[in-house]
Formats: structure tokens, C-alpha cells, sequence
């Protein structure tokens, strides 16, 4: 049995730029806003990273390694490792910085996750994706998060009308969170009755349904738990942590019924056992999840233990995953509010986690009291892959 | 005895009532409406469309010949019938030939291919006609064409027609022509064009036929007379002394059009459809001369061979709303464009993936059965490698398992895409576009079929794939 990394590393300082369309922003400013306000809050130099790890996605196909960090921050004599792993781009970046320094092999690194995504001429992210040149020709993110919506509405027993209550209930949460956000894209509250007449994206999808397309970049500095306190009082211990891939598109994937997940009901199952966490509804105080849209976060409630199966409209009624609910989800307004500048995403959300367990949140409105345990997690591709991070402010 | 052994239509399933485009100029209007393609299919994919109904489920295996005739081939170099080859997943050892230039290219492919049963060269051979003819914006024939496919599939098992005559009339006569680059036909003074063009001709080939098998008009028990006008059409049945009513086959101009090289093997195939055993049909078809052909229906009922009637086509429609949305589907103007593709085709990877992206072909694993498309070497069940049998999705009907519509991801004068999962025999999941419908009609569990569609064009080529469509049901009685 591995036996997993819990307490070994520690996040000793991050940075976060602010989303939205930063017209007059690169890829290269928002990278060193991300790394400087990192660099600041873990008092380190560039100097002194050992090895860094970017997340980034939309790069041109033949592809950009680690220059756009290395040109950018003037980083060398290092590694610099890219990787491109859909959403879970930010968490890859982060989770694998973090196995090499438990490895032994370094003592200080960074990951750093970045998307210009504004810089395209369109608003979404595209229509096609795969190898094939017909297979999924048309296929779209929207498109395809869409597709879980009437399964699930069925399995429910939901009307269309229900259903979009329902999924707009989560938008007008994540909303309300991403008002007392300074960093992030949109800071509008919308009612219920704007979530469900909003113009339809991919129906049953609506504009409220779906993410925010934006710029974006953040930074985590990691170290060894031993060489933590060294950084500063407060560091940020990984708990556990599980990366999971299906195989095939699920569109394709015989007796798939677009309910359960694989790969977030391994992920999540991974990180609590590596964690030590045995009822997640509890124990966690805070939860950043991918919600691409707003169907999404649904369904990772479900496959998260978050709610019982098929019981998340209960919670979702009750307000548990508000602010001052028995678990905060997407408190600071999640990737409905922040937008999703892919490769920048999870360690934007583990940005929030990490500020969450400090109790260092910029808007006192948004502070869990007295948080423990922290999760961040993103969910990619057709969708195909997940990746969750748990966090937490002491050993043991 | 060299006969018909199957046949089927393929009208389109947009409609465009001929006012909408008749009000757009401020001019007149001819009556009904005419059909046209969806921005989705061409002479390729209808000619497969049509194949498809006529096969009927039929094993590919007895197949060994096709020709494919049309005046608007999506390719002028490269063999269109080859593309349609694969789709109806033929072998690959057929003979198969392109026919073209000529509005008598669908029954030259049919004399041909009859000529080839009849010698020994090939023992089934599927003969496949289809026309998008385009005319110039304004125009009489703008209203009058229709786009459609017609497909035949002869052999001699089985004979439901047999050709018991031919004969043919040829002319050089610039009637009706376009060049190697014009957009659109064009004709001489109307008068010549009827008189010395179509009505000679037709009636010339048509008399000489009966002479020479010994009949006059009142033997005939269906005039088969593809027609550009419903003026010519009666003009001529009546001027040969055959009965409007009772003789003449329907010229489906009124709500379809004249679908051009397709029409004459169309009106056949229709008139099969409620043909009787003993029935004598006479085809005539024009087009720079004329052929006449006298089949016989044997005693085989001829109804219920092809999977879907022309009653039922003409029945399943949706109607174009806007002349605009015609004149973009007819690529006269160019709308809006949406996003750019992320994709860019492959020549490589379109041969490589031929199997499963044109043939339709997913991979049924020998250990486990799992099915799943497209074939996967190593199965998504139990991992078996390399251990895996062919099975063809194309002629089956499926189950929509769950679908969304997407707004973004259509074309501007088209933008709703219903992205749709699909389940078919076996648990198998085709993912794909659906097609031909009202996007807000569709719901789970509502039964699809898969359709070939062109789905764009890129690096110099067009590209094809399958699609999802609501299931035509027969609705032919």
C-alpha cells in the first residue's frame, strides 16, 4: 500500500491575479502578478525556487514547455515542467510540485497556472475537440457538461422547470459569494427568476448556468513540512489528494448513465483516505469545486458524499452549501464568478482554501470561522478527469 | 432475368413553400413548394440516403456494383461513387463508376448497370441518382427544381420490373447547359428549349419505343414522364394520347420539384411503389436526347421493399421559414461566420479512420460482447486486446440516451445543435449531431437512426460523418 504524502509538504505562500479581461494584460504580466504576490507572501526570491511547475492550456498545439514561465520570470538553471491536463491543469501543476518535494529531491518550489484566454476572439472555449476531424467537430464545453442535465433530471423525477430551479439555485449561491469577491470577474447577485429566463446557452444550460470566460493566473511556493515554520507561522499542510482519469468519452462509453462519475468518485475516495477524513459532510469546513457549470457542481455534490445520491436537492433547498451553511461550497464565488482561465483554475481555488485556513480571507463576510480542512478539486475534459487537493492548518 | 430487385427514394426533409421565395423578389409564384438539402447534405450523402432505403438492412455481401450518376458532384476530380461505397460499406472489390455531365446520367447509370447484369460482370448492382441543381436567383427554375435521390438496385433474384425495351434518341442542342464554372444553369429562349428540346425529343423516343415493342399508349399501365413543368408534363401525356389521370405517373413537381439527373429514376421508383404484378411502365427521360425504357412488374408484389416510401417523404418535412436561410443553405451567400474550427482535418486520418468513420463499423469484443464505437482496440469492458468482431451501425435504429441544445456550437443560419447520445443494439453509444429535426421536439428515449452527413469543409476538402436524425417511420399508406 503507498502510503500516501499527508503532512509532508506545505504551501508557505500564494498568489492570485485578479480574473476578468485583462485586455491589457499577457500571459507574462499575469504570470509575474501571480508569482511576486507569492514570492511576497512566503518571503522568498525567485532565487530560491528550485523547480517549477506551470499549468497552462490553450498554448499553440505544437506546444510552449516552460518558456512562458521562464521568459517571463527570468527563472533558470531549474526545471521547468508544463503540463496540459484540461481543467485539472492548476491542481496537476500543484499536486505534482508537491510529490517532488516530497520526494526529497527539492526543498522549494513553485506551481504556477496561467490562461489568456481573452486573447482568442471569442467568447467560449471553442467548438471541437479530440484527434478525430469529425468525431467531436462540434463539441463544446457547454455541450457536453449539458448532457448530464436530463439524466439527472430524470433520475430525479424532475421536471425541465424543476430541474432549471434547481441548477439556478447553485448559481444564484455562487453569485452572492462572488459579490464580497475583490478578485474575482462578476460581482452581480442575480435572483432565481434571472438564473432560469436567462438566454439559453445549451439548454437546459442558461448564461447563469455557465462560467465566465476569463484571464487569469495564480502561484503556489511549496516546501517540506520540516522547513514550513522557517517560511512563515501559518503554512498550509497537504492532507491527501487523488487524481483520477476515465477511459473513453463518456458520450461513448457503453453503459455510462452520466450520474456516477469514476473519476470524481475516485479522486474524492483517494484524498479522504490519504487525508483521513472518513465522512467528507462533516469534516471538511470549506469546498472549492469545479463548477463549470452549475449542473456540474449537482453532480459532484453527489459523487463527493457531499449529499446523499439523488438527495442534493434537499441540501441545495436548506442552504447547506451557502455561506454559514454546514459546508461552503464555492465560497468565493467559484469559476461561475471568477471565469475559467483553465490552467489557472485550481490553484485559483486553492488559493481561497488556503486563505480560508488562515483566516486571512480579504473580505471578512466570506471567513468560514474557525475552518480546519479545506478542499479544492477540478473536473476536465468531455468531462474525463479529476483532481482533488484536502487541505489543513495543523499536523496530524 | 436481368430486373429491379429493390428500390427507394430520398427526398430532403426541408421544404421551402415556393411564395416565401416568390415574395422575396416581388414576383410570382409557381405553386407548392420545392424540397431542398439541408446545409448538411449533398449529392454524395443523398445518393447514400437513398441507397440506404433501397438496401433496406439487405447484406452488403451480394452487392458487387454501384454507379452513382449526378450534374452536381461535390467532387469534379476524385470518384464520388467511391465515397458513397464506403458509406453503404461495399466491399472493396466492386465495380464502381461515376456518372455525370447529363440530365440522363441517372438512367444512364441504370442502362448500364442493367447491361452489366446482363452480362456476368456484376450479379447485384446498386444504382444511385442525386441533384441539387442550382439557378439563378429570381428565376422560374429557382421555384420549379427540388433536391432529391432516387436508387435502384438490379440484379435477377428476385425481379420485382423487368426491362422488357429501351430504345434512345440523341442531340447536340444547347437547350439547358452550364459551364465548368457557372453557379448556375443556363437556357436558351424558352420556346426552343420546349418544342425542339424536351417535347420533340420525348415524344420522338416514346413512339418509337411502343412501335418497336408492338404497343400503343392504352397497353401502358404508367407513364413515367419526369418533367421540368407541370405544363410540359400534361402537355405531352395528353399530345400522345395517354390518360392524365389514369396513365400518368405523379410528377412530384409540386411538392418536391424537379430534382434533375435523379427525377426519372425518383418517378420509377415511386411508381414501384403501387405498382401491380402484370403493370406495364414506360420511363422517358430527357436530357440533350432522350432514352425510353418499357419494364414489366412480375409477379412478385413490388410494394414494401425499400425502408421508407415516397408518400412518407413527402409527409416528413420541416418548412424553411425564410428565403435567406434558402439562399445560405443553397451557399448563394455566405451568413455570418461562427467560431472557428479547433480542428483541422486530415486527409491521413480520414483514410486511416475510414472504417469507423464512414463505414459506420464499431468493434464487438469477442470476450465479453461489449460493443462500442468507434472500434476500439482494446475493449472498455475487460481490456481484451486486438480480440474484437465488426458490427455495422448504420442500418440500425437507436434510442436517444440524453441530449442537450447547444447554441453555440451550430452554424449562424443554423445554430441550434442538439448534441446527442444515442444508444443502439447492444448497449452500444454513437455520439453525434442530430439532424433533420426541430430541436425542441426532441426528447429522451425518442428513436434515431443514423444518417451521413458533410460536415465541413477544411484543409481543401469536404469531410463526412455520421449523424443522428429522428426515426422516419413508413408512413407510405
Amino acid at each position: 500500500m503507498p502510503h500516501g504524502i499527508k503532512d509532508e509538504v506545505a504551501i508557505i505562500g500564494m498568489g492570485c491575479t485578479r480574473f476578468g479581461e485583462r485586455w491589457n494584460d499577457g500571459l507574462e504580466d499575469l504570470v509575474i502578478e501571480a508569482a511576486y504576490e507569492a514570492f511576497e507572501d512566503a518571503g522568498v526570491g525567485p532565487e530560491e525556487i528550485q523547480g517549477c511547475w506551470l499549468g497552462t492550456v490553450t498554448a499553440p498545439m505544437i506546444g510552449i514547455g516552460g518558456t512562458a514561465l521562464a521568459d517571463s520570470l527570468k527563472m533558470q538553471n531549474i526545471p521547468i515542467i508544463r503540463n496540459e491536463n484540461w481543467c485539472t491543469t492548476g491542481h496537476v501543476a500543484l499536486l505534482e510540485a508537491c510529490m517532488a518535494v516530497a520526494s526529497g529531491v527539492y526543498d522549494v518550489v513553485m506551481a504556477l497556472g496561467v490562461e489568456k484566454l481573452k486573447d482568442t476572439g471569442y467568447p467560449g472555449l471553442g467548438t471541437g475537440r479530440g484527434m478525430s476531424p469529425v468525431l467531436e467537430a462540434r463539441r463544446t464545453a457547454p455541450g457536453s457538461f449539458g448532457l448530464i442535465a436530463k439524466r439527472y433530471f430524470k433520475a430525479c423525477g424532475l421536471s425541465n422547470e424543476e430541474g432549471k430551479a434547481l441548477i439556478g439555485k447553485i448559481a444564484v449561491k455562487n453569485h452572492d459569494n462572488g459579490s464580497r469577491c475583490a478578485k474575482a470577474h462578476f460581482h452581480n447577485r442575480i435572483t432565481l427568476d434571472q438564473a432560469v429566463n436567462a438566454p439559453i446557452i445549451a439548454w437546459p444550460l442558461g448564461l447563469f448556468d455557465c462560467c465566465g470566460n476569463s484571464d487569469g493566473a495564480a502561484c503556489a511556493i511549496i516546501t517540506r513540512k520540516d522547513l514550513a515554520k522557517k517560511f512563515r507561522a501559518d503554512p498550509v499542510y497537504l492532507k491527501g489528494f487523488g487524481i483520477s482519469m476515465d477511459a473513453m468519452l463518456p458520450h461513448l462509453r457503453p453503459g455510462f448513465d452520466w450520474l456516477r462519475f469514476d473519476a470524481l468518485m475516485t479522486s474524492s475516495k483517494k484524498a479522504y483516505e490519504m487525508a483521513g477524513i472518513k465522512n467528507p459532510r462533516e469534516e471538511l469546513d470549506v469546498a472549492e469545486v469545479h463548477d463549470c457549470f452549475t449542473i456540474t457542481e449537482l453532480a459532484i455534490y453527489e459523487n463527493f458524499g457531499f449529499s446523499e445520491w439523488g438527495k442534493a436537492r434537499d441540501d441545495i433547498e436548506s442552504g447547506f452549501f451557502c455561506r454559514g451553511g454546514g459546508l461552503p461550497v464555492n465560497i468565493d464565488g467559484g469559476l461561475k464568478c471568477f471565469g475559467h482561465p483553465v490552467g489557472a483554475s485550481g490553484l485559483r481555488m486553492t488559493y481561497e482554501v488556503y486563505k480560508q485556513l488562515q483566516q486571512k480571507v480579504d473580505n471578512p463576510e466570506r471567513q468560514v470561522p474557525n475552518p480546519r480542512l479545506g478542499l479544492s478539486h477540478t473536473f476536465g475534459g468531455p468531462p474525463q478527469m479529476s483532481a482533488v487537493a484536502i487541505f489543513g492548518n495543523e499536523l496530524g | 432475368m436481368v430486373g429491379i430487385v429493390s428500390y427507394g427514394t430520398y427526398i430532403p426533409t426541408y421544404r421551402i413553400d415556393r411564395k416565401c421565395i416568390a415574395d422575396a423578389w416581388g414576383r410570382g409564384a409557381l405553386k407548392g413548394e420545392r424540397s431542398l438539402a439541408n446545409n448538411d447534405e449533398d449529392s454524395i450523402t443523398m445518393a447514400v440516403a437513398a441507397g440506404m432505403n433501397c438496401l433496406n438492412g439487405r447484406a452488403r455481401e451480394s452487392i458487387d456494383g454501384l454507379n452513382f450518376a449526378t450534374t452536381t458532384p461535390p467532387y469534379q476530380e476524385k470518384m464520388n461513387a467511391s465515397l458513397i461505397s464506403a458509406a453503404m460499406d461495399f466491399g472493396r472489390e466492386i465495380s464502381i463508376t461515376d456518372f455525370g455531365y447529363s440530365l440522363r446520367s441517372g438512367v444512364a447509370a441504370l442502362k448500364a448497370a442493367s447491361h452489366s447484369v446482363s452480362c456476368g460482370a456484376t450479379t447485384t448492382h446498386l444504382v444511385t441518382a442525386a441533384d441539387m441543381r442550382s439557378a439563378y436567383p429570381k428565376s422560374d427554375e429557382e421555384q420549379s427544381f427540388g433536391d432529391g435521390a432516387a436508387a435502384l438496385l438490379l440484379g435477377t433474384d428476385g425481379v420485382l420490373a423487368t426491362i422488357e425495351g429501351h430504345c434512345t434518341l440523341n442531340s447536340e442542342i444547347m437547350d439547358v447547359w452550364r459551364k465548368t464554372d457557372d453557379p448556375y444553369i443556363n437556357m436558351w429562349e424558352g420556346r426552343f428549349v420546349q418544342n425542339e428540346g424536351y417535347i420533340a425529343h420525348v415524344k420522338a423516343v416514346i413512339r418509337t419505343l411502343l412501335e418497336k415493342q408492338g404497343l400503343s399508349p392504352e397497353n401502358i399501365d404508367k407513364l413515367i414522364l419526369p418533367a421540368p413543368t407541370e405544363q410540359l408534363f400534361s402537355k405531352v401525356v395528353k399530345s400522345l394520347g395517354f390518360n392524365l389521370e389514369t396513365q400518368a405517373q405523379p410528377s412530384l413537381l409540386s411538392q418536391v420539384g424537379y430534382c434533375g439527373t435523379a427525377h426519372p429514376l425518383m418517378m420509377l421508383c415511386h411508381a414501384l411503389e403501387t405498382a401491380k404484378p402484370g403493370e406495364l411502365l414506360l420511363l422517358a427521360a430527357y436530357g440533350d436526347g432522350a432514352d425510353a425504357f418499357l419494364f414489366k412488374v412480375t409477379d412478385h408484389p413490388p410494394q414494401r421493399h425499400c425502408a421508407v416510401r415516397t408518400e412518407s417523404f413527402l409527409k416528413t418535412k420541416l418548412m424553411l421559414p425564410a428565403y435567406g436561410r434558402f439562399l445560405s443553405y443553397k451557399e448563394v451567400v455566405t451568413p455570418l461566420p461562427g467560431e472557428p474550427f479547433r480542428l483541422m482535418p486530415s486527409a491521413t486520418a480520414t483514410w486511416r479512420e475510414g472504417d469507423s468513420m464512414l463505414r459506420c463499423h464499431a468493434s464487438k469484443c469477442r470476450a465479453c460482447g461489449c460493443v462500442s464505437f468507434p472500434i476500439q482496440r482494446i475493449c472498455p469492458q475487460c481490456r481484451s486486446k486486438d480480440d474484437f468482431d465488426i458490427t455495422r451501425l448504420s442500418d440500425q435504429k437507436g434510442k436517444i440516451f440524453t441530449f442537450t441544445r447547444d447554441n453555440i456550437a451550430g452554424r449562424s443560419d443554423d445554430p441550434i445543435v442538439v448534441q446527442t447520445v444515442a444508444e443502439f443494439d447492444e448497449g452500444v453509444r454513437f455520439y453525434g449531431l442530430m439532424t433533420d429535426c426541430d430541436p425542441s421536439q426532441i426528447e429522451l428515449d425518442q428513436m434515431v437512426e443514423l444518417t451521413f452527413r458533410k460536415f465541413y469543409d477544411g484543409a481543401g476538402f469536404h469531410n463526412y460523418f455520421w449523424k443522428l436524425r429522428p426515426a422516419r417511420e413508413d408512413k407510405g399508406e
